[in-house]
Formats: C-alpha cells, sequence, structure tokens
C-alpha cells in the first residue's frame, strides 16, 4: 500500500465465531455466519450494506462464492486471494485500496474452520511439492523445525528460549477467557514435552482448534459517524520470497523485513512507537524471527528478546495478548485473529489483559512455510493525527 | 504431421532421467550462470529460457536439518547446499538421524544406488525407485 491510503479506510466492526471445539456439525461456514453477524453488529451496519467480500478457506478454492452465497450478500468485489494464514491481513490491506478506489463501500473480511473437529489433522488444499514430498517432511512443521535449526546454528538460539515464547502465549491466554489452553505452562513442561521434528516439541506448536472471525471495513469518513470506535489502517506492506521450504534463500531471515519496512514507511512511523504486537505464531520460532525482521530487535537477538518473560505481560514487549495460536486458538489460518487482536487492544476492549493506552498496533501474517509475509500497522484516531 | 523437430524431455523429466542414470542434473542459465533447481523452463534469477543441463559433482553441505519423529520411527530431513550452488531438500543416510548436523559434507548417490550397497530397500522412494539421497562424505563407497 502506499503512503496515500494511510488513514483512509478503517476497521469498524471485529468479531470471532464461536471457538475452540465447536457443537457438533457446525461447518466452517456456519462459523462464518456467526462471525459476519456478530462483527456486523458491532460495527452497526447491515448485512445489506455490504458490498465487498474478501474471504479464503482450506476446504473450498472458490471460497469467495460460497460465502457470498451462503451469507446472502451479492458483492460488487470479491477478492478470494488465498495466500495461506497471511491472507486475511492481505485482504485487509486491499479492501482499503478498493474502499479508496470506490470499488466497494463496506468490506467484510471473514473465515472460519472447523479443524479441531474435522480429526485434528491440517486440512489444506497445498499440494506436496514432489522435490521434497519423498524425503517425508511433516508439513508444515518441519518445514519450520529446519528454519529452526539454522537460526539456533547461525545464532545461537536456544530451546529454552524458544520455550519461553510458548509460556509468554500461556500467560496471555490465562488473562483471556476466549483463549483454549489457559492452563499453566513453564518452560520445562514445554521442553519436556514430545519431540514431534526436532528441535519442536508439540508445545512449540499452534493449538488444532475449530474458530471464525471477521473484519468489518470502511472508509474513514464513514467511520466517524459509526457508534464503534474505529481502528485506522495506517500503512502496511506485503512480500512473497518464496513458496517451499527448500527454495527459501535464507531459513534465517523472512520477507518480513521487507513488508515491515513498507508498512512503516506507508505510516510513517518505527517499531519504537508501537504499543502492541499481534504476530502469527504457528511456531515459537516465528516471534523470534518476525521481531528480528520487523525490527523489534537486531538480527539473532530473538531468543534474549523473547526469553526471561520478555514478551510475557509485564515484559518488554506485549506480544501476542489474545494469547497466540499457541494458546488461543489456530483453526487452520490464524492472520484474522492477529487483526481482531489489534482492533480491540486500541478500542481498551481487552479487560485483565489491555496494554494500558494502547494507540499503536501491529498485525502480522505469516503463509505457507514463511513465504507470505504481511504487516499492517493500525491505529487510534489519537495516532492519525 | 508437421515439421517440428521432437521434442526435448521436459525439465522434470530430464531430471528424472539423470536420476535414473545415477546423475544428480541441474540447470544453469547461460545469460546469468544461475544455479537452477528444481528443474524448470525458465530461470528464475533473470527470466532467460536459455538453461543448460548440469550433471552436479554430487557433493555438498547439510545447510538445515530436523528430525521427523512418527508412529514408525524417526527419519532425518535436510536441506543440502550443492558445491555447484543450489540447494535441495534431501535426507543423509548412514548417522542416526539426529547425528545429522548443520555444516556435514556430504555426497549424493542414489537410493537405486543404495539398494546396491546395502542390499535393502530404503523409505520414500520415487515411482521408478530412484530418489537423491546423502551419505556422509567420508563413507562413500
Amino acid at each position: 500500500m502506499t503512503q496515500s491510503l494511510r488513514g483512509r479506510a478503517a476497521v469498524v466492526g471485529v468479531a470471532e465465531s464461536d471457538l475452540g471445539e465447536v457443537a457438533p456439525g457446525l461447518t466452517h461456514l456456519d462459523l462464518i455466519g456467526q462471525a459476519t453477524a456478530r462483527a456486523l453488529a458491532d460495527a452497526g451496519i447491515a448485512k445489506s450494506e455490504v458490498d465487498g467480500l474478501f474471504t479464503a478457506s482450506s476446504y473450498l478454492p472458490m471460497a469467495a462464492m460460497d460465502t457470498a452465497e451462503y451469507l446472502g450478500i451479492r458483492p460488487r468485489h470479491l477478492d478470494g486471494t488465498n495466500i495461506g494464514g497471511s491472507s486475511f491481513v492481505s485482504h485487509l490491506l486491499h479492501a482499503a485500496a478498493a474502499i479508496e478506489q470506490g470499488l466497494c463501500s463496506t468490506a467484510l473480511i471473514v473465515y472460519g474452520s472447523t479443524q479441531r473437529s474435522d480429526g485434528g489433522r491440517l486440512i489444506s488444499p497445498t499440494r506436496p511439492d514432489p522435490y521434497e514430498e519423498p524425503y517425508g517432511p511433516r508439513y508444515p512443521l518441519s518445514m519450520y523445525a529446519l528454519a529452526t535449526s539454522r537460526h539456533m546454528y547461525e545464532y545461537g538460539t536456544t530451546r529454552e528460549q524458544l520455550a519461553d515464547v510458548a509460556v509468554a502465549a500461556r500467560a496471555w491466554a490465562q488473562l483471556n477467557p476466549a483463549a483454549f489452553e489457559r492452563k499453566p505452562l513453564t518452560r520445562e513442561d514445554v521442553l519436556g514435552s514430545r519431540m514431534i521434528s526436532d528441535p519442536l516439541t508439540v508445545r512449540d506448536c499452534c493449538l488444532v482448534t475449530d474458530g471464525g472471525g471477521a473484519l468489518v471495513v470502511t472508509s474513514a469518513e464513514r467511520a466517524r459517524d459509526l457508534a464503534s470506535e474505529p481502528a485506522y489502517l495506517l500503512g502496511g506492506g506485503e512480500a512473497t520470497w518464496h513458496r517451499n521450504i527448500s527454495r527459501m534463500p535464507d531459513l534465517t531471515l523472512t520477507a518480513a523485513t521487507e513488508s515491515g519496512r513498507r508498512a512503516f514507511e506507508t505510516a510513517g512511523l518505527t517499531p519504537a512507537d508501537v504499543d502492541v504486537v499481534e504476530l502469527y505464531d504457528a511456531f515459537t520460532i516465528n516471534p523470534v524471527l518476525f521481531l528480528e525482521d520487523l525490527g523489534f530487535c537486531a538480527k539473532g537477538e530473538g531468543g534474549p528478546f523473547v526469553a526471561d518473560g520478555g514478551i510475557a505481560p509485564g515484559g518488554r514487549l506485549p506480544v501476542n495478548t489474545n494469547g497466540g495460536g499457541l494458546s488461543y486458538g489456530h483453526p487452520g489460518m490464524y492472520g484474522i485473529f492477529t487483526v481482531i487482536e489489534a482492533v480491540r487492544q486500541l478500542r481498551g476492549d481487552c479487560d485483565e489483559r489491555q496494554v494500558d493506552g494502547a494507540r499503536v498496533a501491529l498485525a502480522h501474517g505469516n503463509g505457507g512455510v514463511l513465504s507470505s509475509q504481511v504487516t499492517a500497522l493500525l491505529g487510534t484516531a489519537d495516532a492519525l493525527n | 504431421m508437421n515439421s517440428h523437430e521432437a521434442p526435448e524431455l521436459s525439465p522434470a523429466l530430464a531430471h528424472r532421467a539423470g536420476l535414473s542414470r545415477g546423475e544428480l542434473r541441474y540447470q544453469r542459465c547461460a545469460p546469468c550462470s544461475a544455479a537452477v533447481f528444481p528443474p524448470r523452463t525458465l530461470c528464475p534469477d533473470c527470466g532467460s529460457l536459455s538453461l543448460s543441463w548440469q550433471r552436479s559433482t554430487g557433493i555438498g553441505t547439510v545447510y538445515a536439518t530436523t528430525v521427523v519423529r512418527g508412529r514408525d520411527g524417526a527419519h532425518n530431513v535436510v536441506l543440502v547446499d550443492l558445491d555447484d550452488g543450489f540447494r535441495m531438500m534431501s535426507r543423509v543416510e548412514g548417522p542416526a538421524p539426529e547425528d545429522v548436523a548443520i555444516g556435514d559434507r556430504v555426497r549424493f548417490r542414489t537410493t537405486a544406488d543404495a539398494e546396491t550397497a546395502d542390499g535393502d530397500t530404503p523409505d520414500g522412494e520415487t515411482a521408478d525407485g530412484n530418489t537423491a539421497v546423502f551419505v556422509p562424505e567420508e563413507d562413500v563407497r
């Protein structure tokens, strides 16, 4: 996105569907229906006003049409971009551009998955790469494990530091009634849990849950007339450098370096201006890489940055305040929840886990195997002026 | 019939044909000299269609490693940086899966070679029985 889009669009409604393990028989589209109705109610906007639909699905390759039909809307602008878990942060940037250009005026971004009820395996339309599949990597876990091995080798990052990412997520989740896993978790619990793809244990991996979410986006002008407090889109950036892990140029350096730089440039901000950070934490290595690549610490310093409560409640930087994919929930693709939590923090709606005085929030989506990186910066009216 | 010459093997089939002859093949871009793998029609660096087949020396260094653990045991998965300048996923055969380390020097062989050498059939082979795997360089027979 360009600087001319700074502050031109706002998220005016956010909601989750039922989460965790939903009632038997509910489908991913049923969860999309719940999230949509709740987000529109949150925004104070009627469904009939939605004229732009943005969605991606693990189930349906042409999900935008199925979703429009289910919801009973007839959008004049459809965007079914599917770049994995980052899709929904990308949709937010695309929606802002579409609204600015008059392609639509009220955008709905939605997602739903019943991955847990489906049996817990990752539902994915991804086809295995023929140059990787013969070696039996466990997709996507082994790909992140390979990146972890390289980060440890180059920078001395330790399993203890990674475990502290999971421990911090759990501590935040204990402050969030909507989080799926809220039992106490220690570093020793993580280190002692079952190894799945070295050096990652089951507790280094995100949860497998059901869930859905929705965002309602409209122009800043219109947002000011609505009941809810708008979260303005201040900046954003996207970047993709590879699809398969064997073609990732440097396993310790993600395209978040580029998406983040674009986001900060368009917003006219620096990492020091960010009050709360919501990162796609599919695995414990993700926050380490993204905090480095987005500029919150130097390359190679991510391990010490996250260790010993660095990103836990009361730490140096509030990261994944909902509990993240590691403890709040991870229904196949998590990206939309980074934006939902960022908006709630900016509105001051987060009760026990509220970051005091949050004015600027960063939401970062990751898709594929560290493949797609999308960064959005959101702010309050105060941050906009 | 038209007058076109017989088509060359597709990039994927040319690579497979190499494996069946015990060769690890990759492509080299004529204009920019980039080493290209996996095989394709266009150079991902400069966009040229002028790619020529090369036989890799088969010598490389382990760039990243993991051990995949499941009900049926554990196996190693690595990324190998070939000295020729390309990277590929593979496995290192011989050492225990967790004993494979970043920086290890390794040498290519095919699973067909391995059958001959070890008298058993490793896991994960492709339909034609030839998959590119690696062994520690000092173990090459």
